[in-house]
């Protein structure tokens, strides 16, 4: 396999990453009002809001992204590859950063919202200055764990068109009959790009822990 | 809503071959898990290395990756299965690396005390194990166990791509005879849904019943 080969392969970066980070920053946008709703005080809200988390992880995220792409059409509405990956890992994402936050928020004992509460703070002012922010210390590890997960998920955005490292290897496989090479490429770049952001998101929490540590 | 009745002797064969897929895979890949979950801990540093290996593979390359690498590549080393069985070794492959993490803090959570105490009455090594450690790690490793396999489930989706006739691959069959993409592709998620939930609600069951004598 010459090295333009090998190169179109990592070419397909971008692409993975583009589908990742959107993905990422719609979910964890779209994931605030469904974790609000979740932990409204009225049940009909409550009840909506964790049936659509549950059905939205209930289904597998090729099922989603087939649904989007190829269902959408017949209803008018006409989406690119990308926009469609990303519209679909968004969906899935915001479900799973709405657990993320109501796990996060749960996590953080029910005395500082007492205490907040006692020294007279609005309830918006107690989850943006005293309980957000150790809700947000819970909640970071998974969230990279999470971002992790997506990188590799983000493959199946190559069944629909999306010009990823899975989709150029599949055309590398196609062109020169290397399989085996060229997915195995695709694999090393995949395990290349998730030890770095381990690392940095363990670097981060340790940092986090170390400034936000609360006296016991 | 008519036509979801009509699809569905189609779609179901797929939906069964779908469980049977899931089935093969928990099978292999959760023994092997166990297995993965032990050999990285074994003095021999021989069989450490390659356990991580494995386990580092499974963990760190996408499922579809893998099921192309595996797809493409085994019949370039002379080795020619079918797609069905490609895709069930290379799930398997994808369970047990998953697994063995989850089994490692199953075996990490028992107290050590139980080691200590079963050495004092005599029993060491695989009996130890056997006997002692084992039935509680895997009491304890059940409920992510039980989460894995759904997800497992989910991921037997991606078999489509290497034409396994499973559920996806009916539903877009059906959806390119008969261009209804998003009904038909709306009942395939009510279906993996529907299985989905049931199996969550038996593990929920499941969970409830382990934990009364904890």
């Amino acid at each position: 396999m010459s090295p333009q080969v090998a190169l179109q392969i990592l070419s397909g970066l971008g692409m993975t990453l583009a589908v990742t980070a959107l993905s990422l920053v719609f979910g964890a946008v779209a994931g605030l009002p469904l974790v609000a709703a979740r932990r409204s005080s009225w049940p009909p809200l409550a009840l909506a809001a964790r049936a659509l988390i549950d059905v939205v992880r209930a289904i597998p995220p090729i099922t989603w992204l087939f649904m989007i792409f190829f269902g959408l059409p017949t209803i008018g509405v006409n989406l690119e590859p990308l926009p469609a990956a990303v519209a679909g890992f968004s969906v899935i994402a915001s479900a799973y950063f709405a657990e993320m936050y109501r796990s996060g928020l749960l996590g953080v004992e029910r005395g500082q919202w007492e205490a907040a509460t006692a020294l007279g703070m609005s309830r918006w002012t107690q989850l943006r200055c005293i309980v957000g922010p150790q809700a947000f210390k819970i909640l970071l590890p998974a969230t990279a764990a999470y971002a992790i997960a997506l990188i590799k998920d983000s493959a199946l955005a190559s069944t629909i068109g999306v010009q990823d490292i899975t989709y150029q290897a599949g055309l590398a496989s196609r062109q020169t009959h290397e399989g085996l090479l060229a997915f195995a490429i695709a694999g090393a770049i995949y395990i290349a790009v998730s030890v770095p952001l381990a690392l940095a998101a363990r670097r981060v929490d340790a940092g986090l822990r170390q400034r936000l540590e609360v006296a016991a | 809503m008519s036509d979801w009745l009509t699809w569905l002797p189609q779609m179901l064969p797929g939906l069964r071959v779908s469980i049977l897929l899931t089935a093969l895979c928990l099978a292999l890949g959760l023994p092997l898990g166990l297995v993965l979950a032990l050999a990285v801990q074994t003095r021999s540093r021989l069989v450490r290395v390659v356990a991580l290996v494995v386990v580092e593979i499974g963990r760190g390359l996408p499922a579809l990756v893998l099921l192309y690498l595996l797809y493409f590549g085994l019949p370039e080393v002379g080795v020619t299965l079918s797609a069905f069985v490609t895709a069930v070794i290379s799930l398997a492959w994808t369970t047990g690396a998953y697994s063995s993490e989850l089994f490692r803090s199953g075996l990490g959570a028992v107290p050590h005390g139980q080691r200590e105490a079963a050495a004092v009455c005599g029993l060491t090594g695989w009996t130890a194990m056997r006997h002692v450690i084992l039935p509680q790690a895997l009491r304890i490793s059940v409920p992510p166990l039980s989460g894995l396999s759904v997800t497992i489930f989910q991921a037997s989706s991606l078999a489509f791509v290497i034409a396994v006739p499973e559920l996806m691959s009916r539903a877009y069959a059906v959806g390119s005879t008969s261009f209804r993409y998003l009904s038909v592709f709306a009942l395939t998620a009510v279906l993996y849904g529907l299985v989905t939930v049931a199996a969550l609600a038996l593990v929920g069951l499941l969970e409830r019943r382990l934990s009364r004598h904890l």
